[in-house]
């Protein structure tokens, strides 16, 4: 199907097939998590028992991007019944089909339970994981095949694009994007419409649209998780932006770890260029543009704009001092835009829906919605997208279903290696960009990683500062030295070798590299200590004072007498009869945290 | 656009200043005269020569508007800015860096090659830096002493990166890159090859800008002192045009001093048995390149023709250009000349083995350590010329001896390789040789005596350069490039054909050899090399005789000893061959 | 004779056409595609040898310093070759907070050597990756393609084993 003008569209989408052209939709998870335990598989079978039935004309079986609700994948969803499956595997096909697909009767043990409730949920609208969800960047994730763009544009895909080069003047859709609020979802917040106006003011022959999809905060996945579930969404809107700001090249730089989503943009890049959709004049304006896709190699700091760049003309990855900013002088010294995933996925829904709808959600001066990856010490890992002002309270407990055993949680880790902590006194607090920055936290990409009692913050900071002086380019010296020493104080601190003074040292040399760096990533890299720093201090005393206790101990009120602990203590350190309590010689212990592990009822209190 | 659009009005410590748009902090501050401590910065302007890499951040100053730190030398003013350079958060940012760095160095300054000539050195002192605050592991790396000409010791480099800037981007040869990320991160050679395994040409430009001692000529003094206490010996010395306009500075003198008299009464003193005159080499090259270019011209044969004193550029062509070996004079370089020279000539009136004379050159050049252990220039064990010492390690010596440099009284060189014309002294700078061999190129052609002989429209400082120069019904197309990135453009020319050119002067380093990889630092102070070419023209105003062919005893040797001009014996002694090398 | 410092004579001339090939189709300025052309070299050679790099450099007209500053910048880039089974264990923050350091250390300990090395058997390489998305199954790890999740120090032993006698039968 060749796209030469509104009307073809228009013609097509009434000819795509619809969902209710099928009696029933089998929605099988084809997401990255989904896809390691085994869902390629359930989709082939589940093919083929469609077609070993005859069913194919009534039971459409459709490859989805990502359900969100990870943690619980393999998910299978089933539509019209709004029936969602959890933890499915191979051997549960069968019953599916004949129970469910064939005599309408929901296979209950594959229901998902909330925590702390008996009954099974049968309506995934009535499941605690979507209810306060809002789903714009998400939409198509997990509705629609990935790799079909009939099912894009059935979902008025492309209609955005048609309706910006109908109906308005680059100047138009830039003011739209304002007045919609929307900030940059890659971390900094910036308005995304006056990027694009300040790129559309300059005077150069050549523009640059870039998406950034290096997605680099280890714990964060939205991005990828919007590239395998709705490619197209990023064409269309990169499209836009590249007629908003008068650049005819399009540009996605993605991470080399990302197979699948690579795949999958190809292939709606080419989709879209064989339906004209990008391309040479666009439905039949004089606008063109094309979109060309370029590969990283592993390294963080490439999802700095400017290194991002420099990565693109194939040098090494080092951040430039700004200003110039990229909109000035960036791709081949031209102006170029460099827009996030998730703020482009944003796009289409504002074009067709208006910029009012879209600053109606949200916060006074954060607009939309957000996408969070939950990851850590909670009962649903996963991707949830929610009205920013959300309080983390609602995401933790109500979305999250809170600590898979019921411990308190201590605190969330926002903005990946570039924020900071929340603690649990501030739970109720409303999530935007400047509440977080306040907070001494940072959005970033969306990571929220969850922290119980149990926790050690001092290990988090290590390990972020870890991540980060091994992920600095080493161009300017305080992140290059700095960091690697604040990251030795710490070591030094864990290893019981630490002083007082360490603390101080911390500090000081956390401010200075924070102060001082080039570019964003040392900028923030001292964040994670600081802001434990800030609310954990004793955390960090008892090591630098030495009062830090580092042996494991058992609950005596707890402990059942099992016996499996003192079985797995390597040094044999753990004394106690059968069904009595046990005990652990603390001068033995050597910290191995064998027995954690082993006990059934968490008895092993960690130190 | 009124000249006020392009003006910025800004306060720095309250001290209200004006200056063009798109300076930097650091250049608005210079201008009232208030001191910012840098280190990765460089900018040799007229040189073309910029290191904006803003990577040291010791030069950071408080953005009072926005409370930020902001490197001045990177930072561009705006309107209404409002700067501190001193306030708390400024010193301590600036010192916390500068702790940082020296927590990744090896201190070791007393016995360091850049020991009291050293930015990092000086930088700690200006500070005030007193304690460092902070230890842990530090870079280590071994030390590459394999080349003849540059040690690197890597663990003493900072990452300024101002040697990268001049080897990629002011050379284009670029032997060094940032290697790694982080902190193992360093500046290093393609998979750490030693710099003999490269293409590097040793112009020792990287080592004329590093402020530490990561980046030094190889010290050889040593052999140069085991020579003269060796009674067996008859150790030779020659100078350098360009060393007599440098040396100078390291005793104290204004930039740009001739001090040729004392050069060589220092010289006598540390026991040279005869001290001769590299200009004297560079008269008779003038005499073997004018005389080629004559040939080439006149019998069609390769133009352009490049000249070939400076090895640096001759080993750039030899990795960068296999395919253009023909296209350089064939004339070794002059120190190389005046080298196989003593062997020959002076060996033979003075009836001493050639084995036994131990030939020196005091040169403002690193290549020309490399250059002297060339195998073309090498023939039956007999190097032209044995040792090459760089005019900073002659300024060791003279200190090491307890020569009170500026004490020493005026002389004059030893005949026979002694004497020499105006037209030598300019060798020193860019554009300098080929206006030498204009001029006896000119007498030559047309037989007439030429009147005016300052050829202005061959000076100059741009990369490159070009003029005509007349010569009867002969118009003479040369070209000028100092550089070796400027080369490699006039080089892309004569490769693709599109090159009309008779004859180009080529010197590696930016400015010549004025501004040599041997020279006293710099310190990144464009001043300093712009005196050292103003004296280098002077020295040759003030010159009885300004045309090479006039220099008395080189019309003897070539009586006594050469015979013609580009002749067989000539041919033999004073030219060479060139060999294609790998690129790497 | 040119005396070689490194011999790029010795790479696979087969291997070297098609990477010849597919520089050959690269449009536009063939220096910017550095990093795909390094993709490409990696893909077909396995990993990236020195005098790879060399003849990389030389196709593209840049120095050897260049190219090999651009490979030691980006960790998907290996120059020293990797076993036939790539076992990635996830050093992301949610796999971390998960455990991921134990797993880790099993796996180093089954196969008997430091990360980024090959073992004796030639059979496998160890490296830690930063998140590679597939947070919700905390802790992850990878060999080859195929992803392993929510792994147990434990079920390491299982996993390794599979991948041994695999190759045993195969001999
Ligand atoms: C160290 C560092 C890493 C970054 N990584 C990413 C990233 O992975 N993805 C991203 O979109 N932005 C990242 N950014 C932010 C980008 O520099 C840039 O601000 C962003 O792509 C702009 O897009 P936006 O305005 O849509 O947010 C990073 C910034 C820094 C300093
Ligand atoms: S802050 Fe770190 S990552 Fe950024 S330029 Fe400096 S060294 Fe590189
Ligand atoms: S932590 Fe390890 S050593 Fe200590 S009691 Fe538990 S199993 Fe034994
Ligand atoms: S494993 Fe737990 S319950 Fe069992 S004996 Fe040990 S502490 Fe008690
Ligand atoms: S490089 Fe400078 S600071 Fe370092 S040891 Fe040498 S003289 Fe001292
Ligand atoms: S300056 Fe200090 S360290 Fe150096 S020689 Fe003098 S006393 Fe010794
Ligand atoms: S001596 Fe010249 S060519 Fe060699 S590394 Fe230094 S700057 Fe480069
Ligand atoms: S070697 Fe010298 S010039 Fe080069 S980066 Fe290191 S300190 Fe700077
Ligand atoms: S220009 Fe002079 S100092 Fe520089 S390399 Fe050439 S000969 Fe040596
Ligand atoms: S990958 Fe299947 S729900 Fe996320
Ligand atoms: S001198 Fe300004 S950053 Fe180094
Ligand atoms: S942190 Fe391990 S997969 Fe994301």
């Amino acid at each position: 199907m060749r796209v030469n003008n509104y009307s073809d569209l228009l013609a097509w989408k009434k000819r795509c097939p619809r969902k209710i052209d099928y009696q029933i939709n089998v929605l099988i998870c084809n997401g990255t998590s989904c896809m390691s335990s085994d869902s390629e598989l359930i989709i082939k079978i589940f093919e083929k028992e469609l077609k070993n039935r005859n069913l194919e004309a009534e039971i459409r079986a459709i490859k989805t991007g990502c359900f969100g609700f990870c943690g619980q994948g393999p998910i299978i969803k089933i539509e019209p019944d709004d029936v969602t499956y959890v933890q499915v595997k191979v051997e549960d096909i069968q019953e599916i089909v004949e129970s469910h697909l064939i005599n309408h009767e929901v296979v209950v043990r594959l229901l998902y339970q909330e925590p702390n409730q008996k009954d099974l949920v049968e309506k995934s609208s009535g499941m605690n994981f979507y209810k306060k969800q809002m789903r714009i960047a998400l939409r198509n994730c997990g509705e629609i095949d990935p790799e079909n763009i009939e099912d894009y544009i059935v979902n008025d895909g492309y209609f955005a694009l048609a309706k910006v080069l109908q109906e308005y003047t680059p100047e138009q859709v830039i003011d739209i994007v304002n007045k919609s609020g929307l900030r940059g979802r890659g971390g900094g917040g910036f308005p995304t419409g006056l990027k694009w106006s300040l790129t559309r003011k300059q005077k150069a022959n050549e523009k640059y649209v870039i998406c950034n999809a290096d997605e680099g905060d280890p714990g964060a996945f939205m991005d990828r998780s919007i590239m395998e579930g709705d490619p197209h969404s990023i064409l269309e809107a990169m499209a836009i932006a590249g007629y908003a700001i008068g650049a005819s090249e399009g540009l996605v730089y993605i991470r080399a770890e990302y197979g699948v989503a690579t795949r999958r943009l190809k292939k709606a890049i080419e989709d879209a260029k064989q339906s004209g959709l990008i391309g040479k004049n666009i439905f039949g304006s004089d606008f063109s543009f094309n979109i060309e896709i370029k590969l990283g190699a592993g390294a963080f700091v490439c999802g700095e704009e400017t290194a991002l760049i420099r990565s693109m003309e194939g040098f090494r990855g080092e951040p430039d001092k700004k200003p110039p900013f990229p909109s000035e002088h960036g791709f081949r010294d031209k102006p170029s835009s460099v827009n996030n995933v998730e703020t482009f996925a944003n796009i289409p829904a504002i074009i067709l829906n208006g910029a009012q709808w879209f600053s109606s959600i949200g916060t006074e001066r954060s607009k939309g919605t957000k996408v969070f990856a939950l990851a850590g010490q909670i009962r649903n890992n996963g991707l949830v997208e929610v009205p920013m002002g959300t309080t983390f309270r609602e995401i933790v407990y109500d979305i999250g279903g809170g600590h898979p055993q019921g411990k308190e949680i201590k605190a969330i880790q926002i903005g990946g290696p570039s924020g900071g902590v929340i603690t649990k006194d501030f739970f109720d607090m409303k999530i935007d960009y400047d509440s977080l920055i306040s907070m001494g936290a940072m959005m970033g990409s969306g990571g929220m990683i969850i922290m119980d009692e149990d926790s050690d913050m001092v290990q988090i900071a290590k390990f972020y500062l870890d991540f980060t002086q091994d992920e600095s380019c080493g161009k300017c010296t305080p992140c290059r030295i700095g960091t690697k020493r604040m990251y030795e104080i710490l070591e030094r601190l864990v290893n019981m070798q630490g002083t007082p003074e360490d603390l101080e040292r911390l500090r000081i040399l956390g401010e200075n590299i924070k102060n001082t760096s080039l570019c964003g990533l040392g900028q923030t890299a001292p964040n994670p200590v600081l802001s434990t720093m800030k609310y954990f201090r004793e955390e960090y005393e008892a090591y630098a004072y030495r009062t830090k206790k580092t042996t494991y101990s058992i609950d005596a009120k707890k402990c059942i007498g099992c016996t499996k602990c003192s079985r797995s203590c390597p040094v044999s350190c753990i004394e106690g009869t059968v069904r009595q309590p046990h005990y652990i010689d603390e001068s033995k212990c050597i910290a191995c945290g064998a027995c954690y592990d082993a006990c059934p009822v968490d008895a092993i209190i960690r130190p | 656009m009124t000249i006020f659009d392009k003006l910025v009005q800004l306060k720095i410590n309250d001290i209200t200043v004006t200056v063009e748009k798109g300076k930097t902090i650091l250049e608005a501050a210079e201008k009232i005269g208030v001191h910012i401590p840098t280190l990765c910065h460089l900018n040799l302007q007229d040189f073309g020569v910029v290191n904006k890499s803003a990577n040291c951040r010791v030069c950071v100053v408080e953005d009072e508007d926005t409370g930020r730190l902001v490197p001045s030398c990177a930072q561009e003013v705006h309107d209404g800015m409002r700067i501190q350079t001193d306030s708390l958060k400024a010193v301590m940012g600036r010192r916390t860096n500068l702790e940082l760095i020296l927590s990744n160095h090896p201190q070791d300054c007393l016995t360091c090659i850049k020991n009291l000539d050293c930015e990092l050195q000086s930088l700690a002192y200006e500070l005030n830096i007193k304690e460092i605050h902070y230890q842990g592991e530090k870079m280590s790396h071994p030390k590459d002493e394999t080349s003849f000409g540059i040690i690197k010791d890597t663990n003493k480099c900072i990452m300024c990166r101002r040697c990268i800037t001049m080897c990629n981007d002011i050379q284009t040869v670029g032997v060094l890159s940032a290697l790694k990320r982080g902190f193992d991160s360093v500046v290093a050679t393609a998979f750490h090859l030693d710099l003999n395994q490269t293409s590097c040409t040793y112009c020792g430009q990287c080592v004329s800008v590093c402020p530490t001692g990561a980046l030094a000529e190889t010290n050889d003094s040593p052999k140069v002192w085991r020579a003269l206490n060796n009674p067996n010996k008859h150790v030779i010395v020659q100078v350098a045009p360009a060393v007599r306009a440098a040396i100078g500075e390291e005793f104290g003198y204004e930039p740009g001093t001739i001090l040729t008299g004392k050069v060589v009464s220092g010289l006598r003193r540390l026991g040279f048995e005869q001290v001769f005159d590299t200009n004297f080499g560079a008269d008779l090259t003038i005499i073997e390149e004018a005389t080629e270019l004559v040939d080439r011209i006149q019998n069609n044969k390769t133009l352009p023709m490049l000249t070939s004193c400076c090895p640096a550029w001759v080993q750039f062509i030899e990795h960068q250009f296999p395919e253009l070996l023909d296209v350089p004079s064939s004339c070794k370089s002059p120190h190389e000349m005046v080298g196989v020279l003593a062997k020959t000539y002076y060996a033979q009136v003075k009836n001493i083995d050639p084995k036994d004379i131990v030939m020196v050159s005091i040169m403002p050049c690193t290549a020309k350590k490399a250059e002297a252990a060339r195998g073309e220039l090498n023939k039956d064990g007999l190097s032209d010329v044995d040792h090459v010492i760089t005019t900073r390690e002659l300024a060791r010596m003279f200190l090491e001896a307890s020569i009170d440099f500026r004490k020493l009284p005026e002389d004059d060189f030893d005949d026979l390789l002694g004497e020499s014309t105006g037209a030598a002294a300019i060798f020193g700078t860019t554009g300098g040789v080929i206006e030498a061999a204009t001029r006896t190129a000119y007498e030559m052609i047309t037989g007439e005596e030429l009147k005016e002989v300052n050829f202005k429209q061959l000076r100059g400082l741009e990369g490159i350069r070009q003029a005509k120069v007349k010569i009867k019904d002969l118009e003479l197309n040369i070209g000028i490039a100092h550089g070796l990135g400027n080369a490699r453009k006039l080089l892309e020319d004569i490769r693709d054909g599109k090159s009309n050119f008779h004859a180009i002067e080529i010197m590696a380093c930016p400015g010549g050899c004025i501004g040599g990889g041997g020279q006293p630092y710099h310190h990144g102070h464009t001043d300093i090399l712009l005196k050292r070419q103003k004296a280098l023209y002077d020295l040759d105003a003030s010159m009885p005789k300004r045309k090479s062919h006039q220099n008395e005893m080189l019309i003897k040797l070539y009586k006594d000893f050469l015979g013609e001009p580009g002749g067989h014996r000539a041919h033999e002694l004073l030219h060479t061959t060139y060999s294609a090398k790998e690129r790497i | 004779m040119i005396k070689k410092i490194l011999d790029t004579s010795t790479l696979d001339k087969d291997l070297l056409k098609q990477l010849d090939a597919y520089i050959m189709s690269l449009e536009g300025d063939k220096q910017e595609h550095l990093i795909h052309v390094l993709h490409k070299a990696q893909k077909l050679f396995g990993y990236l040898p020195q005098n790879l790099q060399l003849y990389v450099a030389r196709a593209l007209n840049l120095s050897g310093a260049r190219v090999n500053g651009v490979v030691t910048f980006y960790s998907f880039f290996n120059e020293k070759p990797v076993g036939k089974y790539t076992i990635s264990v996830c050093m992301g923050t949610a796999c971390f907070v998960k455990g991921a350091d134990k797993v880790l250390s099993r796996v180093l300990e089954l196969t008997g050597m430091n990360k980024n090395e090959i073992s004796k058997d030639g059979l496998f390489t160890v490296k830690d990756v930063r998140c590679i998305g597939a947070c919700g199954l905390a802790p992850v790890m990878t060999i080859n393609d195929k992803v392993y999740g929510k792994v147990k120090p434990k079920d390491v032993d299982d996993i390794i084993r599979h991948y041994r006698s695999i190759e045993n039968e195969s001999k």
